[in-house]
């Protein structure tokens, strides 16, 4: 390849889009890293702290796309303290100061400000597109700048995101000049809009193809909607709570029965099921259904719906469906690639329904391209994840979470080692792992042992020692991110392989059995990890004895050094 | 673990005192819990001596469990008959007075998932900071606390009670200043 002009490499280099592949290539000779550095237009930095903004950008100045993520994954669940940090600010900062050509942002799990938006909206004239996940930190002022200020503006993409919603006139404030639209998303809103402001975009937006509406969004405007666009492919449909003797209903009705183009369907907050027959007609054709926030939809009428969607690929549901729903699903939906039940009773203290190990395994073998799952259920069997296994060994990711933490096999009362043995051993392009169950050391064997791809493992209230952590730890080859709450690993577990962490990106441990002493050894031992103690409840002594219990830990290599802006209660020792 | 005795219903064939018909609250699994509000809670199941014996049901309330979003748990909100479900849909509008400010405000305390939430709220809109709150030292880090009155007319410092019991037993806020705020929590 020495003898390709650089134009050449440079036009290969452009069909190769997968930042794996694109590391791959710039470590090849510092001819290729080079050129590839030049044409690198997409850059993901998984860990906000890992490196400074200045260096990325040095490093890849043509950069038009960024995607960030912040704080650890636990810190959706309310274990990570609110302010711990992820500031997406002086990113913002970095790159207005350099005056990168800005056009795409996706960020995750960070803290956003207003203030940060107003710099996005103003300093990148190019600026496409904002993909917020996770999110919180900011108002629907930030959205009014965006609106306002981002002419060529062509994704706005806001999921679960924790915005104050002042209420205001932020849909207002897209120009009539902005016809550019191609996705808006504001489902996770929670307060009311501006719905002229909103039909009016829609109606000078012809390429706008997906639409996701927050549950103030009246089933009146979302059929005046539909009227003006039927180009659209993806629907949230909001609130979705219609008279169905209403004139509306019927005008819908007639309108939906047409629409054959709508691929994904969302929202339904406050659904009444009699509404649902107005919806009937676009199920065959979904690839996309999201149920997960409707949680008035009883049994029965989900049952109906499932049945008509032979074409879905991916289906998020609450376990209101039950097992017998999901053998309808196994049934009806032979395509069905990705599969994710939520707990409709989080706080288990209602008499809710659930799924158990009988609604997996009817999936499991009806579904065999099924290849990503979520699954809350009341209980599970080692007998039920080999059948699993059996069934489905295309797994790229499983996730699995019994809502009692620690309950073992329903039928046997034995821990679940088998069972997930079974999975990690047939699963042989695993790539994410979350267990849950009576577990001990056995199912880390398994573990490390065959789960030779596995890059993401999720552990909670597992039984054991130290050992089962070292399996996993010295075993699993491609593990790039680790996260343990409630476990019995000590600083034994966590020394033993220390050079393993920087092969990683992060490593969290709370409520384990984790020392200062532990955790100041790693500090020392490995200069370019920053060994975060977050010390939460104020029960520590930075200077104290080694001996005592840190409660939460988070680890991940960095060239940046210590943070500089981690709040009094984060020590980076 | 004790989900063992619960499938067994060791309850049902338990010889006890007492008149038929009566739960003793069931015992919790004491799982130590800190919450982002730096408390520890410790709940029983007082609420189930009605006599409905919901076996599943009695878990204590372990943080960041199940993991789901906080903004998926907030928006799925389970068919729960709580007391007063009239203030759900009506919002729970409460006075909120400074200490120095010219005029009240009225707040909805439903608009608000928790006390993170109320507190951002109360310091956009008089333009303060409210220090860090813990159980011993109360607010510490400003110059001001808020506190409030409750149902038998005390006032109380707001961060010590869960969220639900706050909200149903709230009826008016006041953030204090100076050297009444830094008086509270030392010694309370």
């Amino acid at each position: 390849m020495n003898y390709f002009p650089d134009e050449v490499i440079e036009h290969v280099f452009h069909f190769v889009n997968s930042n794996k592949d694109r590391n791959s290539i710039s470590l090849v000779c510092k001819l290729w890293y080079r050129i590839e550095r030049f044409s690198r237009s997409r850059v993901l930095v998984g860990n906000c702290y890992a490196i400074t903004p200045e260096r990325v950008i040095a490093r890849f100045p043509c950069l038009k796309s960024l995607f960030l993520k912040g704080k650890p994954h636990f810190a959706d669940f309310n274990l990570v303290p609110q302010d711990w940090g992820g500031y997406v600010y002086p990113w913002i900062k970095c790159l207005e100061k350099n005056r990168t050509n800005l056009e795409e942002l996706r960020l995750k799990r960070m803290i956003v400000t207003d203030d940060s938006l107003e710099l996005v909206a103003k300093s990148f004239s190019n600026f496409k597109s904002l993909v917020l996940v996770s999110c919180e930190g900011f108002t629907t002022d930030g959205l009014a700048a965006i609106a306002a200020n981002c002419r060529f503006l062509r994704e706005l993409d806001l999921q679960e995101n924790e915005i104050e919603d002042h209420r205001g006139q932020w849909l207002n404030c897209f120009s009539e000049s902005c016809t550019s639209l191609v996705a808006l998303n504001f489902a996770c809103l929670k307060g009311d809009i501006n719905l002229a402001a909103l039909e009016r975009l829609v109606a000078r937006s012809p390429n706008l193809k997906s639409l996701r509406l927050n549950r103030s969004v009246p089933v009146e405007t979302l059929h005046r909607i539909l009227v003006q666009a039927p180009q659209l492919v993806d629907i949230g449909v909001g609130s979705f709570v219609c008279d169905p003797e209403s004139e509306t209903f019927l005008k819908l009705t007639a309108l939906l029965q047409k629409r054959h183009s709508i691929r994904s369907l969302s929202g339904f907050f406050e659904m009444t099921l009699y509404c649902a027959p107005a919806i009937y007609p676009l199920f065959s054709n979904l690839i996309s259904l999201n149920l997960s926030y409707a949680p008035a939809f009883p049994g029965k009428e989900l049952i109906k719906i499932l049945q008509l969607c032979g074409k879905l690929q991916k289906l998020w549901v609450l376990d209101c469906i039950g097992d017998k729903g999901l053998e309808i699903v196994a049934y009806s939906c032979k395509e069905l690639q990705e599969l994710r039940v939520f707990p409709s009773d989080p706080d288990g203290d209602g008499n809710a329904t659930f799924v158990t190990e009988e609604g997996l395994v009817a999936i499991s073998s009806g579904c065999p391209k099924l290849n990503s799952l979520l699954y809350f259920c009341a209980q599970m069997t080692n007998a039920a994840l080999i059948t699993v296994a059996r069934n489905c060994p295309n797994f790229i990711r499983f996730r699995l979470c019994i809502l009692d933490p620690t309950k073992p096999d329903a039928a046997t009362l034995q821990p679940l080692d088998e069972g997930f043995g079974a999975i990690v051993q047939a699963c042989k392009g695993l790539r994410r792992l979350s267990i849950s169950g009576h577990l001990t050391d056995q199912v880390f064997q398994y573990i490390g042992m065959h789960a030779k791809n596995l890059e993401m493992l999720s552990v909670a209230f597992a039984g054991g020692s130290d050992k089962g952590m070292l399996h996993v730890l010295n075993g699993c080859e491609k593990l790039n991110k680790l996260e343990i709450r409630d476990c019995p690993y000590g600083d034994g577990a966590l020394l033993n392989n220390v050079r393993k962490y920087e092969t990683m990106r992060s490593l969290w441990m709370s409520s384990c059995n984790i020392s200062m002493g532990g955790c100041r050894m790693l500090a020392k031992s490995m200069p370019r990890l920053n060994v975060e103690v977050i010390n939460e409840n104020g029960d520590l002594n930075r200077d104290g004895d080694d001996d005592q219990l840190v409660d939460k830990l988070f680890v991940y290599r960095t060239l940046a050094g210590p943070r500089t802006d981690a709040p009094d209660f984060v020590w980076t020792l | 673990m004790g989900s063992y005795d619960k499938d067994l219903n060791l309850e049902a064939t338990e010889l006890r005192l007492g008149l038929p018909g009566t739960d003793q609250p069931e015992p919790t699994t004491n799982i130590i819990i800190h919450s982002n509000n730096k408390r520890s809670i410790h709940q029983t199941k007082e609420e189930d001596q009605e006599g409905a014996s919901k076996v599943a049901a009695s878990k204590a309330q372990i943080v960041g469990w199940p993991p789901i979003r906080s903004f998926r748990k907030n928006s799925v909100q389970p068919k729960k008959d709580r007391a007063g479900t009239e203030a759900d849909v009506s919002g729970i509008y409460v006075k909120v007075s400074m200490d120095g400010a010219p005029y009240l405000r009225k707040i909805d305390l439903n608009s608000y998932k928790g006390y993170d939430q109320l507190l951002v709220a109360i310091q956009s809109m008089f333009r303060i900071t409210i220090g860090r709150y813990s159980e011993r030292e109360g607010y510490s880090g400003s110059e001001h606390a808020p506190t409030y009155e409750d149902k038998d007319g005390d006032w109380m410092l707001v961060g010590d009670v869960p969220w639900e019991m706050f909200t149903t037993t709230c009826k008016r806020l006041r953030i204090m200043k100076g050297s009444e705020a830094r008086g509270l929590g030392c010694g309370v």
